[in-house]
């Protein structure tokens, strides 16, 4: 087989398999979306939007959104920092600070809802230093702020991992020399944190927020685990339209919904963080 | 005099940073293990210590909750469910995935933007939304509530992943090398398998590990599409309002071990990938 049509047979599983299982189902979920029963209808999304359950899944996965993702970007900034200055122990370090990289959104709601259920170990801690006397429940609704901060804390602690990974790939980038010379003219390392590191890591953080902001508003698992119905987020109602309603209409135009929004914030943030041309590594 | 001081002040807030540096790695070290721990502790409880006040911060090594778990109508299979569906996974991802990876490594074709383009673009999308669609066309072919169908969603997840990191791998192979091979006798096939297979092994496998690992955590798309032959994690989430909490923790645990034992075999090449992949 020679060279000319040799990568295009390589290439091909993948090409087929991606538009049987990703190109072709975007053409029906919109289908679904956009009919019922054989005309073109926007009535799904009519249904859905108008529902009361929609304004407050739509406040509460932005919301979370909002308040989880600048804090893993500040965290894996640090983090990144701090492993890229390490002498001894970096890779023992490196291991522990990724192993949430492994671990499931359900595992992980899992794992935080041993800290705040009843008998959990947040209330055995308070317990312990005389601040509550007997077990209260945490996770209820008249407690919505401790639900949120339950859920976004779980993924904090989660999803922080996959900016790390891809923020000490970006830095390790960097040339040496860069610094070398900041350091020659007298730059502090803060200095040389703003003008070298944060402009020459504009790529990795562009595909760091893109990656997380797109998994921030699929957020799912966790909230089934620590919130269940206290907390409806896009995601959650999309589910229970396919399952516990059973109308894959409204489920196919809630994915849209959630779908627009992810292409618009990837948009957005592709705008802010460009990179201009000629002015990569 | 002066001198001294202004030295001795210097070393002082040196040092200070210093301790500062170290606690905070410390700091952020515990935040990542203390939960996990935690998770640990209830899962080697009893199923009676976990409903009471307060707890203890010490596991007791009861195995109650974990035969509970083991005897629980249906966890068993929902485990074989999932190691089987992560098998799929990570053998078709790496089948499919890896000659693409070589070709982008390898050869210099019209189009390859354009698919460059195509994988990228699926890590622009929130991918178990497909599963929705993809329950209807499943239901036509008869691949609904199969384990394999699940596996075809799954490696759609995976495979962009494995074609990145298959081509960061060969990228960091020279060609010089299957070259010198063709001039010894080598065709194509041979050379590969005789040179770069061996060389890229270790990388493949971790690049399949990988692939397992996605399919083994992913929820939504696996609560979608199996209804009698659930995974592990959507038959733990079809019975999170109505399981003891000992199941959940001991369910949660299982969850993770695999994970924690994955991500250490994969440390090495889990920077790699990454670096190449922002490209």
């Amino acid at each position: 087989m020679n060279a000319r049509v040799l990568p295009y047979v390589l290439i091909l599983p993948v090409t087929l398999f991606l538009c049987v299982f990703f190109l072709y189902p975007f053409v029906l979920v919109a289908q679904q979306a956009f009919s019922i029963g054989d005309g073109f209808s926007l009535a799904n999304f009519e249904q859905v939007v108008s529902y009361w359950k929609f304004p407050i899944s739509l406040q509460n996965t932005l919301l979370l959104a909002a308040a989880v993702v600048p804090v893993q970007l500040a965290l894996s900034l640090l983090m990144a920092t701090m492993v890229t200055r390490m002498k001894k122990g970096r890779d023992l370090v490196l291991y522990i600070w990724t192993i949430p990289l492994g671990i499931s959104d359900l595992a992980a709601g899992i794992i935080w809802l041993a800290i705040f259920e009843s008998s959990g170990f947040l209330n055995s801690m308070l317990h312990g230093l005389g601040v509550i006397d007997r077990p209260e429940s945490l996770l209820t609704y008249q407690n919505p702020w401790i639900v949120f901060l339950a859920i976004a804390l779980a993924e904090i602690w989660r999803a922080t991992a996959i900016m790390l990974v891809i923020l000490v790939a970006g830095i390790g980038l960097i040339p040496k020399e860069y610094y070398e010379a900041a350091e020659v003219f007298g730059a502090s390392p803060w200095q040389r944190f703003l003008r070298i590191t944060l402009p020459m890591l504009r790529p990795s953080l562009q595909t760091a927020l893109v990656l997380r902001v797109i998994l921030a508003f699929e957020i799912f698992a966790v909230v089934a685990a620590l919130g269940g119905t206290l907390f409806p987020v896009l995601m959650g109602e999309t589910y229970a339209y396919q399952f516990d309603l059973l109308n894959s209409g409204a489920a196919a135009a809630m994915a849209l919904i959630i779908l627009a929004i992810s292409i618009g914030f990837t948009l957005i943030i592709l705008r802010v963080l460009r990179v201009p041309k000629g002015a990569s590594i | 005099m002066t001198d001294a001081v202004t030295t001795d002040t210097r070393a002082d807030t040196r040092k200070a940073g210093r301790i500062l540096y170290v606690a905070s790695i410390v700091l952020l070290c515990a935040w990542v293990i203390i939960p996990i721990y935690f998770l640990l502790i209830n899962t080697l409880s009893s199923p009676e210590t976990i409903n009471s006040f307060p707890r203890s911060f010490f596991p007791e090594f009861d195995l109650g909750s974990l035969t509970f778990f083991a005897g629980f109508a249906g966890m068993l299979s929902a485990l074989k469910n999932s190691i089987l569906v992560a098998g799929m996974t990570m053998v078709m991802s790496i089948l499919i995935g890896a000659p693409a990876g070589y070709a982008l490594s390898r050869f210099e074709f019209r189009g390859k933007g354009l698919f460059r383009m195509l994988i990228l673009l699926t890590r622009a999308f929130p991918l178990p939304l497909l599963a929705l669609p993809l329950a209807v066309m499943f239901i036509r072919t008869g691949l609904d509530d199969t384990a394999f169908g699940l596996a075809l969603v799954h490696t759609t997840l995976a495979v962009p992943f494995a074609v990145l990191i298959t081509f960061s791998l060969f990228s960091g192979i020279p060609i010089e090398l299957e070259e010198a091979a063709w001039t010894l006798g080598c065709n194509r096939i041979t050379a590969f398998t005789m040179v770069v297979l061996p060389l890229i092994l270790p990388g493949i496998t971790a690049s399949a590990i990988f692939a397992f690992v996605i399919s083994w955590n992913e929820v939504f798309a696996a609560a979608v599409l199996t209804i009698e032959n659930r995974t592990l994690t959507a038959f733990l989430l079809q019975n999170l309002d109505t399981s003891p909490l000992h199941l959940k923790f001991a369910g949660g645990f299982i969850l993770v071990v695999p994970a924690l034992i994955f991500i250490f075999a994969v440390r090495k090449y889990l920077f790699a990938m990454w670096g190449i992949a922002n490209r």
